[in-house]
């Protein structure tokens, strides 16, 4: 058999893609971990770069690579209803200090989509972006599910997404300080707010308060934006 | 762990259904979640199977985004044209849901 035929036979199997899809991801944690973990060096980037390289050069369409890799894609709507625990798990700290981050949630998942959406359309964004760009602060199975359901584009948005998380991980400190809040449940759950997943990893390294405030934050704006969203597009006019 | 899975993939289908039958523009995962969190506050707490296996499954969770975020090479052209207002919107965006979130829970702490 010539390398040509075991390539064709491969390429017509969900075993490729889905393999690959490992592989890389593995690859690009030991690149995140090498670097000290640095948020600039987001483990999901690298693997999207890396797999749109590996697809580029061997002429693959995404379409075909989909078929194997979508054995991992499927696995967000199970892993989103796993969020349900740490929330559960976080709800002492929710009861306890309700009107605050109520208050702090609602206002964020608000600004989130409006100011995103806002920025966007003043600069000329198409409607197909502004929707796969408003629920970007939301963590990236929800987010997309949302996108999915309005007409947006869900790949976009994955994109925007963790694009979201790294540049919240790299910005909260300078925005907090600036503003001169000390105090690590605030800036935790800011961060959780605004940057999901990735703004959430980032605080727990710098301390467990921090971290399980942000943790908080991500699985309830993800809950308020999937049910404030469509209501906002309503009245927005479609 | 395959009885944990069963459970979150029962509560993901029920949050399907209700969706569909409801209409509501609500990802069904999410109506999903909400479900089993009700139902934990209900019975007072996870069992640790459960637990175990959500544990696990989130630890990996930016593995899960890597197929849809590779389907950026379908976007490139787009990305091309609106960089500059997607990328404002995005680093805008961002440090304006930072300092409001922070800024209206500290008022609402001193309260």
């Amino acid at each position: 058999m010539k390398f040509s035929d075991i390539w064709v036979y491969l390429s017509a199997t969900p075993l490729l893609g889905l393999t690959v899809t490992l592989v890389a991801y593995q690859a690009a944690f030991w690149i995140y971990t090498k670097l000290k973990r640095n948020p600039l060096a987001n483990p999901v980037a690298i693997a999207v770069a890396l797999l749109v390289a590996i697809l580029w050069f061997t002429g693959t369409p995404y379409a075909t690579y989909f078929e194997g890799a979508q054995f991992v894609h499927f696995l967000l709507g199970p892993a989103t209803v796993a969020l349900a625990v740490p929330l559960y798990a976080n709800l002492g700290t929710l009861k306890r200090n309700l009107l605050p981050l109520g208050g702090a949630l609602l206002a964020g998942s608000l600004v989130a989509v409006v100011s995103a959406v806002g920025i966007g359309w003043a600069l000329g964004a198409s409607r197909e972006s502004l929707l796969s760009l408003a629920p970007k602060s939301v963590t990236t199975p929800i987010a997309m599910g949302i996108t999915e359901k309005l007409g947006g584009l869900p790949s976009l948005t994955a994109v925007l997404v963790v694009a979201t998380g790294i540049l919240g991980a790299v910005l909260a400190k300078g925005t907090l300080n600036l503003l001169r809040i000390e105090d690590h449940a605030v800036r935790g759950f800011a961060v959780g707010v605004a940057a999901h997943g990735i703004g959430t990893a980032r605080a727990f390294q710098v301390s467990e308060t921090m971290g399980a405030f942000a943790g908080l934050a991500m699985g309830l704006n993800g809950l308020v934006t999937a049910f404030l969203f469509p209501l906002l597009v309503k009245l927005w006019g479609t | 762990m395959l009885g944990a899975l069963t459970v979150l993939l029962i509560y993901q289908l029920v949050g399907e259904v209700l969706v569909q039958l409801t209409g509501l523009p609500v990802p069904g995962p999410v109506v999903g979640m909400l479900l089993l969190f009700i139902t934990l506050m209900a019975r007072n707490g996870a069992p640790d199977v459960l637990r175990g296996t959500s544990q696990q499954l989130l630890s990996h969770l930016s593995l899960l985004f890597v197929p849809a975020g590779v389907g950026v090479m379908l976007h490139f052209g787009r990305l091309g044209n609106e960089w500059l207002a997607l990328a404002a919107a995005l680093v805008g965006s961002t440090v304006i849901t930072i300092a409001v979130t922070a800024l209206v829970m500290r008022l609402l702490q001193r309260r």
